[in-house]
């Protein structure tokens, strides 16, 4: 067996006395696409929270690429190919979109802290962040500040920041979260796309957005993965029905 | 720029360059003017202004490397360039003696690596966190620098201060610095080098960070960067900076005390970014050449130079906050238009009405300031090229009445002010 691109032992996390990841254990196979569902509270943006090292987990191990990330920072596990986007849009507003796909890149190219390039003759740089402006069609707003972009261009600006410097294991928190359904279906395309060939963990509340999308669907409710299975397979799961699926609103 | 680009991986590159080429004329006009600027103003009074002003414009800049682009507000930043300047002070006088060779022009480096060192010093721990705590912290700091002159007394000089001598320095390629037009000159080679590579910073992968960081530290630590490394960068950047002017301090003026390392220091760059407006890199220039004008004009004119300045700074917070170069860059599209012209005449009038009202309000606090203060000081005052006798009533209703139309009249004509702005910057 391959290494997996995310893999989680036994992880816990509690805030104070309540316990909100009760021991997850879950491996993602590297060049796949899965969602992770699961209802409101269950824990979904705890448990990204949690593997790219916003929060410190309380027990178990966290591994990216066959490597121990656990109690790393957030830009040591992203050095490491890991990058997210965010449920709530996250990116630099008053930055030009030229400029906030930019400063996405330039870890990725080598340029560290530096103060001794020029970042206009950056060569490789500025053509990675043109040829993503591109991907997200965003090359017509290239100069506006970043804050005063559409509700729609503003998350696909987060999609775009997450894959610009081009991470192999890319974490999209509810990617089409308040959209139309025009925009997510333009959206979806765009995460088909940028994701080719890499590994796609993603948070989703849209179900013919996951089943349509994802090779794998893991289902956590209240802290513990209940299932992690093809779409087939989780459909037909009578304990994911009952905790998940069994809600109202349907299965497309 | 709606079409397509597919076929160009750079955006217009003829447009790029005509960008690049007048930036650098802007760069190379600025340094002839201020080649050519002792020559048109020969007074003695005007080239120490002017002097003044080349070191508060690079100090200025290196603040604005904290808070324009990396958002920290500081409290303390005289205190890299108070350093700087005892450090420079101390290395001319031992260059005076013999003790080690160094000419007066390289001395602003030896303050630029003063305030680097305590920078690197400082820096290490209170870049750890931004907002508030970054700015408590610079006030302590700035705290412990005002005891520490109390008690490094061999190296801060007491109420005193530090004395040097730029005369007694070795010489490099036979320049003197005997006279301050030899001084302006030095001040203003180094004003264009540090300018030069402070803008030159802003453009480098670490100062690009420097804005992401400012936006929003969380996600650019989710694009790699440590937020505590890109402040603890700019935070040094800045403190080689302000080290510079602190060592052309040492040589303009030949004296350092702890007054050039105090909060009112701090205090007074923090005011010159502002009102110069923090979002442009020109901001911290105008806002310094305003300032030093100010504070050099009107302290020979009214005891209350202060309290005007203050007056103006919270103007700027309360209504202008992109600041006089944001009201500039205000009127880009309509200068781009060719119809800056038309702005010409109602700008005129409602400034004038303006100016009338600003005229009565000073007129007021300067008597309220005359009876208040000077009391058995004569009957008369000088106000505006007039006598004026405070303990009467004409001069108050003059003013109160200057200030009543002004107002008024400014109500009254700043609509077509602004409708004629609106009209001027409308996109064709």
């Amino acid at each position: 067996m391959t290494t997996p691109a995310v893999e989680l032992v036994e992880v816990r996390k509690s805030f104070g006395a309540t316990p909100i990841i009760r021991g997850v254990s879950l491996a993602i196979e590297a060049g796949t696409r899965q969602a992770l569902i699961g209802p409101n509270g269950a824990g979904k943006s705890t448990l990204f929270n949690l593997i790219t090292g916003k929060y410190p987990v309380t027990t178990g191990r966290i591994r990216v690429r066959g490597e121990d990330v656990t109690g790393l920072t957030p830009y040591e596990i992203n050095r490491r190919g890991l990058a997210r986007s965010f449920q709530v849009t996250n990116i630099f507003t008053r930055m030009s979109v030229f400029e906030n796909i930019r400063c996405a890149v330039l870890w990725a190219a080598g340029y560290r802290y530096s103060f001794w390039h020029r970042i206009g003759v950056a060569r490789e740089v500025n053509e990675r962040a043109e040829t993503v402006l591109e991907q997200l069609n965003l090359t017509a707003r290239r100069d506006v500040p970043a804050g005063v972009l559409s509700y729609a261009e503003q998350r696909a600006l987060e999609i775009g920041i997450t894959i610009a410097g081009g991470a192999d294991v890319i974490l999209l928190d509810e990617p089409t979260a308040g959209m139309s359904r025009s925009e997510t279906e333009h959206v979806i395309a765009l995460i088909r796309q940028v994701t080719a060939g890499k590994t796609l963990l993603m948070v989703e509340h849209d179900m013919s957005v996951v089943f349509d999308l994802a090779d794998r669907i893991a289902v956590l409710v209240y802290g513990e993965v209940i299932a992690h299975d093809t779409p087939e397979r989780i459909r037909a799961n009578a304990a994911v029905q009952e905790a998940y699926l069994g809600v109202p609103q349907g299965v497309a | 720029m709606s079409t397509p680009v597919a076929t160009r991986p750079f955006a217009v590159p003829g447009v790029a360059r005509a960008v690049r080429a007048r930036r650098l004329g802007l760069w190379l006009a600025a340094a002839v003017v201020l080649v050519i600027l002792p020559q048109l103003v020969r007074t003695g009074t005007a080239l120490a202004i002017m002097n003044q002003m080349g070191i508060a414009v690079i100090f200025a800049l290196s603040f604005n490397m904290l808070l324009g682009q990396g958002g920290m507000l500081s409290f303390g930043h005289a205190v890299y360039f108070g350093i700087g300047g005892f450090i420079a002070a101390h290395v001319l006088n031992m260059a005076g003696r013999g003790a080690l060779w160094l000419p007066v022009p390289l001395l602003p480096l030896v303050g630029a690596l003063g305030g680097l060192a305590f920078a690197v010093l400082f820096g290490s721990f209170s870049t750890r966190r931004a907002g508030t705590v970054f700015s408590m912290i610079s006030l302590g700091v700035a705290e412990l620098m005002a005891a520490s002159s109390l008690i490094f007394d061999r190296f801060f000089g007491g109420e005193e201060g530090i004395t040097t001598n730029r005369s007694k320095a070795p010489l490099l390629f036979g320049l003197e610095f005997t006279r301050d037009r030899q001084v302006y000159y030095l001040i203003a080679f180094w004003l264009v080098v540090a300018a030069l590579a402070m803008y030159a910073f802003s453009r480098t992968p670490v100062g690009r960070m420097a804005n992401a960081v400012r936006d929003n530290p969380e996600r650019a630590e989710f694009v790699g960067y440590s937020q505590h490394r890109v402040r603890f960068v700019s935070f040094c950047a800045a403190g080689f900076f302000a080290g510079i002017a602190g060592g052309l301090f040492a040589v303009n003026y030949e004296i350092l005390t702890a007054e050039n390392m105090g909060l009112t220091a701090s205090g007074a760059v923090l005011l010159m970014a502002y009102i110069g407006g923090i979002g442009y890199f020109v901001g911290p220039i105008i806002g310094a050449v305003i300032f030093t004008f100010l504070q050099s004009m009107l302290s020979d004119y009214t005891g209350m130079w202060l309290l005007y300045l203050g007056v103006l700074f919270l103007i700027t917070v309360l209504f202008v906050p992109m600041g006089v170069a944001g009201i500039l860059m205000l009127h880009a599209p309509a200068w781009r238009s060719g119809r800056l012209g038309r702005l010409v005449a109602p700008y005129l009038v409602t400034g004038a009405l303006g100016l009338l009202a600003v005229v009565g309000v000073i007129g007021l606090l300067e008597l309220l300031h005359f009876v208040a203060v000077s009391e058995g000081a004569g009957a008369t005052k000088r106000l505006f090229w007039m006598a004026v006798a405070p303990r009467t009533l004409t001069p108050w209703l003059g003013f109160a009445a200057l200030v009543v139309v002004g107002a008024l009249g400014v109500r009254r004509t700043a609509p077509r002010a602004a409708a004629a702005f609106n009209e001027a910057n409308q996109s064709l």
